[in-house]
């Protein structure tokens, strides 16, 4: 009788429009405001921009040959689901080496197309629907997006300049309720630039061991932390089985165009995301990964040379919006200050909006990337130190312009 | 060579009309401490001079580049330097390397044309008594010079503003 009755609505209500089709959770996904300032900018020229969440620099040309080499040989044909076993054992052997997370390559590591994959794997793997989903803020935009999509519930956990927003056990704990299930990371953080030491992440770990919580880390900035290396969340004492290790080659290699990344963790689940891996992507790109063994075997000097030219731009950023006057506290990792526009009066979207306009520098307001992000401005210091400079100097004459009235 | 001095060179590699205040701050280092960095490099003529990087085959007036690999006798007591000596002093030279292998100098040469390039090596460098053979190899064209490519290709692919 109820079957009957779905069967009478099913054929009595014609659609109106192509959108009717579409399921309820895609049509509630809001177009992200970073979208919006893009369509806004690419109409504008003459622009420097500090929008771009990627690395100025091509990937080496001891990794592109590599994969141009795989296609010369041949190379062309699916991988194993997980990635190539090669690949496997370096990102092992890697993982152990740089940040001490061993993972075993045969059952604990699943190479993905992107890390981003890896997090819709780990989210679609976990989520049941109506569970929560803690994500600190401000944070990449992403995270809630995809778990709206998996009938999970995004609950934002702000985070402050003041504390160079650094996740608090406090502000955790206050976050759960009987639903919480995932808590989501990603330190160093894009946009806020901050990091998470040792010391930090014990407390956090303790409420999610005593909330019974499994962690989803994104360390994709991992490589890129300026005066302390980085502490995996899943190197804490007890953290490793509850936690999805996230990372991949984009941000450390500068290879975000070749969509390589991975997961790791417990056998289970990675075996769970294994099986969603295998029926809807089948294998990261061959070519990709054949780069991907080069970057890790012989690209870890390339790769310090990078962090380290970050790492002055980084300097010269800091000091020149001080120099400015906006607040800006000091970013220790990935490459992105979020220096403060509130002395300006100025809401962070009307501040880029008009930074775009009168200035001529783009930069994404910080509002779009959730809770605490209002008041703040990402500004990308993945760009050569002659375009810092003449971005610094706009922005130091757009803002005296404000201030004069 | 202290670490600041080592650093300090390969800012001023890069770009040589950096200044003491940019490259302290790119470095997180006191101004005074660079600028002291940078007199004592100067002093010690390990930055011997800041010159620019020319592709003079965009000049009009184009010049011709011979590379000439010159075997010679050295010297008792002086070995290669005497002879070296000699040759680096024209100002048509433009380089000279003492070299292992099949020769013993390298010297750069750059000329109006290839008749001038010529006349020199066979007026002022063969006659040269230490000098036994001379081979001259001309430069078609030059790609890239002191790590820098010189057509390389300008300008960002990357999208104007990304997550």
């Amino acid at each position: 009788m109820i079957k009957e009755e779905e069967e009478l609505v099913r054929t009595k209500v014609k659609r109106q429009a192509m959108t009717d089709y579409l399921t309820p959770s895609v049509q509630n996904i809001k177009p992200s405001g970073i979208r919006r300032f893009f369509d806004l900018v690419n109409t504008r020229k003459d622009v420097i921009t500090l929008g771009v969440g990627e690395p100025d620099f091509i990937t080496p040309w001891h990794v592109r040959e590599a994969a141009v080499y795989s296609l010369e040989r041949g190379k062309t044909q699916y991988t194993s689901n997980a990635g190539l076993p090669a690949l496997r054992e370096a990102i092992g052997q890697y993982l152990n080496d740089q940040f001490q997370t061993p993972y075993d390559p045969a059952s604990e590591i699943l190479v993905t197309v992107g890390g981003s994959e890896a997090i819709d794997l780990a989210l679609r793997a976990l989520i049941v629907p109506g569970d929560e989903i803690l994500i600190p803020e401000p944070c990449y935009i992403s995270y809630s997006p995809i778990t709206a999509l998996g009938g999970g519930v995004p609950v934002g956990i702000e985070t402050f300049a003041e504390e160079k927003f650094k996740l608090k056990a406090e502000s955790l704990q206050a976050a759960i309720t009987p639903r919480s299930k995932v808590l989501i990371l990603c330190y160093p953080s894009n946009p806020t630039g901050g990091i998470m030491t040792y010391e930090d992440w014990l407390p956090i770990a303790k409420v999610v061991e005593d909330n019974d919580l499994i962690v989803i880390s994104d360390e994709i900035y991992a490589e890129l932390t300026y005066g302390t290396k980085h502490c995996s969340f899943s190197a804490m004492p007890g953290m490793r089985d509850r936690t999805i290790l996230v990372s991949g080659f984009s941000k450390a290699f500068a290879m975000t165009g070749w969509r390589l990344g991975y997961a790791c963790g417990h056998p289970d689940l990675i075996a769970a995301m294994l099986k969603i891996h295998q029926y809807t992507v089948m294998c990261a790109p061959a070519m990709a990964q054949y780069a991907g063994v080069e970057a890790l075997t012989r690209g870890l000097e390339e790769k310090d040379r990078m962090v380290d030219a970050y790492n002055q731009r980084r300097r010269l950023v800091v000091k020149g919006f001080r120099d400015i006057g906006l607040e800006c506290h000091e970013p220790e990792g990935a490459f992105y200050a979020f220096p403060s526009v509130k002395a300006t009066g100025l809401t962070s979207e009307k501040f880029a909006e008009r930074l775009l306009e009168e200035g001529g520098v783009a930069a994404v307001p910080g509002d779009v990337f959730g809770l605490g992000g209002e008041g703040h401005l990402r500004c990308s210091y993945a760009t050569s130190v002659s375009n810092l400079a003449e971005a610094l100097d706009r922005i130091g004459g757009f803002v005296h312009k404000l201030k004069q009235g | 060579m202290n670490e600041l001095q080592l650093k300090v060179l390969e800012l001023l590699k890069e770009d040589a009309r950096r200044d003491a205040d940019l490259i302290a701050t790119l470095l997180g280092a006191p101004a005074e401490e660079v600028k002291q960095a940078i007199a004592e490099l100067e002093h010690n003529h390990i930055i011997v001079k800041y010159a620019t990087i020319v592709n003079w085959s965009k000049v009009d007036d184009e010049k011709v580049t011979a590379l000439i690999e010159v075997q010679i006798t050295p010297e008792r007591g002086r070995g290669f330097e005497g002879i070296a000596e000699r040759i680096y002093l024209y100002p048509e030279v433009k380089s000279v390397y003492l070299m292992s292998g099949a020769y013993d100098l390298l010297v750069e040469i750059e000329g109006k044309n290839l008749k001038e390039v010529a006349s020199f090596v066979s007026n002022k460098l063969s006659p040269i008594d230490a000098v036994l053979s001379t081979k001259t190899n001309f430069i078609l064209k030059k790609y890239k010079q002191d790590g820098i490519i010189f057509e390389e290709h300008e300008g960002d692919d990357r999208l104007m503003i990304s997550p």
